[in-house]
């Protein structure tokens, strides 16, 4: 049993620990480590190393090289070093290599040792050099703070948004700090640096003097200081070989040791392992390695999640694995495999010596229709390495046309963004491109592309309608729609014009269309409107009143309520009224005025083609039974029952119905008899129906 | 009176949750945004408002655009600056944006978007209130609100799970479709494995039947709507319903218990059943006599504010039915609907000519003429070149020259059209038919629309049997099918499709109809396996009206559902009747 106790060591009173080897490093080194900078990512990231030859009293002439290797020593890449001395190396997040030069200039690579850009710290930095740097992690990205040989800092928290930010003076400051780091508070980068037995904060505002609680006395000068990775908690090494452990707050104090070791140490980190609860710091001199332990915490991290691992897997161009992964662990495809799949394809495009048809087909066949994959950011990858065709053969296997639009647009393909827009349905979409057709062609070409297409033809016009008349005409003219552009033009004649005349010749426009049109109905009809429109303009100037915009039976209506009859006369002869609408009309408008005289002379001045029944229903509608009743017997049998009903002589109605022998008018007659005067009536109908049911 | 429904009928699905939602949102937007304390109505007036912000809640449109542009500009002129926010609903448009940038107040502006598009109206209808999309589309051919349904069916999917049967017909209805089956399939995921609530979902566009929804309504509440035009759910009523100086907005759905009994019956039913309601209210009150203090007590806690209630809604549908049968009863209306029952049954056409030429000739009203004139043209195929010409010439005459480009508009979307000879039409027409595939249509469909599209009623009506042959008098007291809701004298086209194909669960043995409603390559059915689906959940049925429905049809619909056990949702763009559907056509003066 004591086999697995057996390479425990004690720590201290109840902890043991037990060293073993996990793996040997498979590099083999050509320089010493010791003569290099040296930066390992975090999470088992890569580890680049760049001998550093600037460190040495006399500069050799022989130019350094960088090489960047797996956590377990796989050569990654190797470069030669052409640029400025560097100061200081490290790793992004996303795992770039952040090269510090001297000069304040940062050099950033890929874990391939791909250049990918570059990036100054400022005036500043450069003048006075950079002393030393720190690359630190946040949650948002990764920062850069940097000493300068002036014993200023400058910082900038997110190197991916480069905002950089002068720290401000620590004063009476004369020599480089003991020793310094950055600390993250309240989402704000802080630095704090140690200058004798005083220790200051500095952020972006103030430099402010600290203490630390519960700090031993006699400490002349801090010699090391960590933060832990979290920016939880802060350890400071003393050079009295004291340990002060806290929170990075620095307002409480977790621990003390001291290790009666006074020389400086080379280290000090803080380590955990997953999952524990116990946090330690481990100090390292040149021959000796210090573990110091805390109080237990009950916080855990987990912040290397599986997508993390992933992302890192495919930046390492791991793809088959981060595929196996993905489906041990059953991860929905569009998590998984379908981006993995996605990265490998925005590679693929990048492989400049395959020709466009195999790299497309290439990625069509190893994607095939994936959930989740977008081909269009793939073919956006491709036109950003300069493969327009690629890009475009790559578009075609998108099937959701909307998102092949915008790529379209960006290469200048507008015609073909119009038909995949159009395709989409998305009405906005094909709105979107017609804007950019519009500026890019010109207005011919512009026509011809809309007349293909009549979903955007309609959507335009939709738009030309309340934002561009002229243009709207035009689109007309140049398909020869005489139709519509009639229409175009008699609203022109209600909307744009003020004057008589001015309508009139927007009107003699739209009949000479309606005329090309072969619409001779509303050509004549718009001549007709001509007429009355000049006609309702004398009018008014001879008789005064509003005329102007009437139709044509309320013109005539008009003139006889303002007593012209001889005017309306005339005009119902001019445009041909036919005699049913002017007996109606004239009818109507005596009852109005109560001209019960004109009335009675207009309904005998021929035979009524409308017959007596309303004449009788407008009396009664004025209220005029005495009137009534002398239509009443001049209406012809078929309609007397209903008129002697209006006028209320049931009695009558009663006989015309039994005289007729019409069923359907003698229920209407016994429905009218309501009143007891009616009774008889009633029983002499009732009889008649009797008498009609014997024969 | 108002039947009830089988015991086996299904639940409803929860509606109210779309409304918190859009309530939510709204709120969000409204107050935590943009701190919003006055609501002005957008007119074409200045905004009177001193407010340091101005929050303009819209729909997407080119004229409202240039309303905000010319306030923004005229505040600039003055030197005034202030804060402009604009809420499109349901969606902003890039020709908006453009507008404002032309207008130079893109940069003074700041937009948003407030996702809103389903309004539950009723416990069963659902209205994206865009009365506009009828001339959009219809008319101008504008796809523009096609994204806009498929979003809104999207939602109802994602909310009530996937729908195992669709069926749909017309190209409206097509596009809208094929545009939500890409938005499932692209959020895939979201609606998989979800139990489906209801059951089937049948899609319609409105030009599939013009007929029925140019129809005078003689339901109460299509009745109701056609009188007092039903606004968003509600109505106004004025001092002839009220007996009093004050108008009076009344709320029109399920929770009126008076209107929930009469809203689906035959106008000639209303009025009895209304006035024995009275007399039982009375016998309730009359109850108080001889009852002791603790009677009277519990009458007056519990009883008395819902008799109260009743009181209060009786005597304003009385009021309203009253002030319907003044204007409804008159000979003018029987006569009318004389002439309607004529049109549809295609007797004495002639008669029916000479009517409306008459009805124009007295200045009736500018509308009903219009809708007459449709009528006769869709129900004969077509006027005639003579009347035709002489229609259009008399209502010239009698409502003014500028309705020359409304027969243009109703040429366009078909609805007024002249027959043409016969055999050439036939040619040109097989010969488009050829042509209108999916994608081809849209090129050809601006120059043919009118005509290609032949109504066919007369042959639809008789294929599918809409005229029903009656003995004696129809009993609408007790009908006994969807004709009622036109007296007994046709069964509105709309609903009868929906019932056959519901029928059949496929358009099988309809192709002759299809072929006549000229939808022969839109029309489909899309069915997926049921094992998911419960029996209730197969009788919940939401039927979608791109374009518009009537009351006339919803009533319809739901005594079809009370016949065979369904429940029948609606969703509409907006509730239409035939006065709408003209104006919409209608062009006024600028």
């Amino acid at each position: 049993m004591d086999c697995y106790t057996a390479n425990w060591n004690p720590l201290g009173d109840s902890a043991f620990y037990r060293k073993y080897e996990l793996y040997s490093m498979d590099w083999d080194l050509k320089e010493e480590l010791r003569d290099c900078l040296v930066a390992a990512a975090p999470y088992g990231g890569p580890i680049a190393l760049l001998r550093n030859p600037w460190r040495k009293e006399k500069a050799t002439s022989i130019r350094p090289v960088l090489e960047i290797y797996s956590a377990s020593g796989l050569p990654l890449a190797s470069l030669l070093w052409k640029s400025g001395p560097v100061v200081s190396l490290g790793w992004s997040a996303e795992e770039e290599l952040l090269c510090v030069q001297e000069d304040g200039v940062v050099l950033v690579y890929g874990l391939h040792g791909d250049f990918r850009r570059h990036f100054s710290m400022g005036n500043e930095v450069l003048q006075n050099r950079v002393l030393d740097a720190r690359i630190f992690h946040t949650e948002f990205g990764s920062g850069l703070a940097i000493l300068t040989g002036a014993h200023r800092f400058t910082l900038s928290a997110n190197v991916g948004d480069l905002k950089l930010r002068r720290m401000p003076e620590v004063p009476g400051l004369q020599s480089a700090p003991s020793c310094w780091t950055t600390l993250c508070q309240d989402r704000v980068a802080h630095i704090l640096l140690a200058v004798g037995p005083d220790l200051y904060l500095l952020d972006h505002a103030a430099c402010s003097a600290v203490t630390l609680p519960g700090l031993a006395l006699g400490v002349s000068s801090f010699l090391q200081m960590a933060v832990s990775f979290t920016y939880r908690h802060l350890a400071l090494f003393t050079d009295t070989g004291y340990i002060w452990m806290g929170t990075s707050s620095l307002k409480e104090k977790l621990c003390e040791f001291n290790c009666n070791i006074r020389a400086p140490p080379k280290q000090m980190v803080w380590c955990s392992r997953p999952r524990s609860k116990e946090r330690a710091v481990v100090v390292a001199w040149e021959r000796r390695l210090m573990v110091v332990g805390d109080a237990p915490e009950s916080i855990q991290y987990k912040q290397l999640t599986i997508q993390v691992l992933l992302d890192r897997l495919v930046l390492r161009r791991l793809y088959p694995l981060a595929i196996q992964i993905c489906e041990y662990l059953r991860l929905p495809e569009v998590q998984g495999v379908s981006r993995i799949l996605a990265h490998w394809a925005c590679y693929k495009v990048q492989q400049k010596d395959v020709s466009d048809e195999d790299v497309a087909r290439a990625i069509n066949q190893k994607l095939g229709d994936t959930p989740g994959v977008s081909y269009s950011d793939i073919a956006a990858r491709a036109y950003g390495c300069g493969r327009t065709e690629l890009a475009i053969k790559l578009l075609e296997y998108e099937p959701r046309s909307g998102e092949q639009v915008p790529l379209l647009l960006k290469m200048k393909r507008s015609k073909l963004a119009l038909s995949k827009a159009i395709e989409s349905g998305d009405t906005d979409l094909v709105f979107t491109v017609l804007l950019h057709l519009k500026n890019e062609l010109n207005r011919g070409d512009f026509f011809m592309t809309l007349r293909n297409q009549p979903m955007a033809l309609s959507l335009y016009r939709q738009f030309c309608k309340h934002q561009e008349l002229e243009t709207l005409k035009d689109l007309y003219n140049q398909d020869d729609n005489h139709q519509e552009l009639g229409s175009f033009h008699i609203r022109a004649s209600y909307a744009a014009e003020e004057r008589i005349e001015g309508r009139v010749a927007a009107l003699q426009t739209a009949a000479d269309a309606f005329y090309k049109a072969k619409n001779e109905f509303a050509a004549k009809a718009t001549e007709d409107q001509m007429r009355l429109l000049r006609l309702q303009r004398r009018l008014e100037d001879e008789l005064g009143g509003h005329f102007v915009d009437l139709s044509l039976h309320d013109t005539v209506t008009t003139l006889i309520l303002g007593g012209h009859s001889k005017r309306a006369e005339q005009l119902a002869r001019d445009f041909r009224i036919p005699d049913k609408r002017l007996w109606w009309l004239k009818l109507t408008a005596l009852a109005d005025l109560e001209d019960w005289e004109e009335l009675e002379k207009f309904s005998k001045s021929k035979k009524s083609p409308i017959g007596y029944l309303p004449f009788v229903e407008i009396c009664m509608k004025q209220h005029n039974k005495y009137e009534a009743k002398k239509y009443a017997s001049r209406v012809g049998p078929e309609q007397k029952v209903k008129a002697l009903l209006l006028v209320g002589d049931v009695a009558q109605a009663a006989d015309v119905a039994i005289e007729h022998r019409n069923e359907a008018e003698l229920s209407l007659v016994l429905s009218h008899c309501t009143g007891a005067t009616d009774g008889a009536t009633a029983d002499k109908i009732q009889r008649a129906r009797a008498q009609a049911q014997k024969k | 009176m108002a039947f009830p429904h089988r015991p086996d009928a299904p639940e409803l699905p929860d509606f109210s949750m779309l409304k918190r939602l859009a309530r939510d949102q709204l709120i969000y937007l409204l107050e935590q945004q943009h701190e919003v304390d006055k609501l002005y109505k957008v007119e074409s007036k200045p905004a009177l408002s001193s407010n340091e912000q101005l929050c303009f809640l819209v729909r997407p449109r080119i004229k409202n655009m240039r309303y905000i542009a010319s306030l923004v500009n005229a505040d600039k002129m003055a030197g005034r600056t202030r804060k402009y926010k604009v809420i499109f609903c349901p969606q902003k448009f890039h020709a908006c944006e453009m507008v404002l940038e032309e207008e130079g107040v893109y940069g003074d502006v700041s937009c948003d978007e407030w996702a809103f598009s389903l309004l539950p109206l009723d416990v069963d209808l659902l209205s994206m209130e865009l009365p506009e999309f009828f001339r959009d589309y219809f008319l101008e051919g504008d796809q523009r609100w096609i994204n806009t349904v498929a979003q809104a069916l999207h939602l109802l999917s994602t909310l009530y799970g996937p729908f195992p049967n669709c069926y749909g017909i017309g190209r409206c209805t097509k596009m809208s479709y094929e545009l939500w089956r890409r938005l499932e399939e692209e959020e895939d995921g979201e609606t998989k494995g979800r139990r489906p609530e209801i059951g089937h979902i049948f899609l319609l566009d409105r030009d599939v039947d013009f007929v029925t929804a140019l129809c005078s309504q003689v339901v109460y509440e299509g009745l109701v709507d056609d009188t007092f035009r039903i606004k968003c759910g509600s109505v106004d009523f004025g001092p002839e319903v009220t007996s009093s100086d004050r108008s009076l907005k009344v709320l029109l759905n399920a929770e009126d218990k008076v209107f929930n009994e009469i809203r689906n019956e035959h106008f000639s039913n209303v009025f009895g059943f209304l006035s024995q309601k009275a007399r039982n209210l009375q016998a309730q009150y009359d109850r108080r006599r001889g009852m002791d203090i603790k009677q009277m007590k519990n009458f007056v806690s519990q009883e008395l504010k819902g008799l109260k209630q009743e009181h209060r809604l009786l005597s304003v549908h009385i009021g309203a039915c009253e002030s319907i049968m003044k204007k409804k009863t008159k000979q003018d209306f029987q006569e009318l609907i004389k002439t309607e029952h004529a049109l549809l049954e295609g007797f004495n056409i002639r008669e029916s000519t000479s009517y409306i030429e008459e009805h124009i000739d007295r200045q009736v009203s500018p509308i009903e003429s219009l809708r007459l004139m449709c009528l006769l043209s869709i129900t004969e195929n077509g006027l005639i070149p003579k009347d035709y010409r002489s229609l259009k010439t008399q209502y010239l005459q009698s409502y003014g020259p500028e309705h020359l480009l409304t027969f243009s508009n109703l040429r366009r979307a078909g609805l007024l059209t002249e027959q043409a000879p016969g055999d050439t039409l036939t040619a040109v027409e097989s010969k488009v038919s050829k042509l209108v595939t999916d994608k081809a249509a849209g090129k050809i469909t601006d120059a043919f629309s009118s005509l290609a599209k032949r109504s066919n009623f007369r042959a639809i009506s008789k294929k599918l049997n809409l005229i029903p042959r009656v003995d004696g008098e129809y009993d609408l007291k007790v009908p006994r099918d969807m004709a009622y809701v036109f007296s007994g004298a046709y069964v509105p086209l709309s609903c009868r499709i929906i019932e056959q194909v519901l029928e059949r669960r496929s358009w099988q043995g309809l192709d002759e109809v299809v072929r006549l409603l000229n939808c022969s390559e839109l029309a489909f059915t899309d069915t997926t396996k049921e094992d998911k689906a419960s029996s209730e959940c197969l009788r919940l049925i939401l039927v979608v009206f791109l374009g518009g429905c009537t009351f006339s049809e919803i009533s319809a619909l739901r005594f079809l559902g009370r016949e065979k056990g369904y429940r029948f949702i609606f969703l509409t763009t907006a509730i239409t009747n035939s006065a709408r559907l003209m104006e919409a056509m209608s062009e006024v003066k600028a």
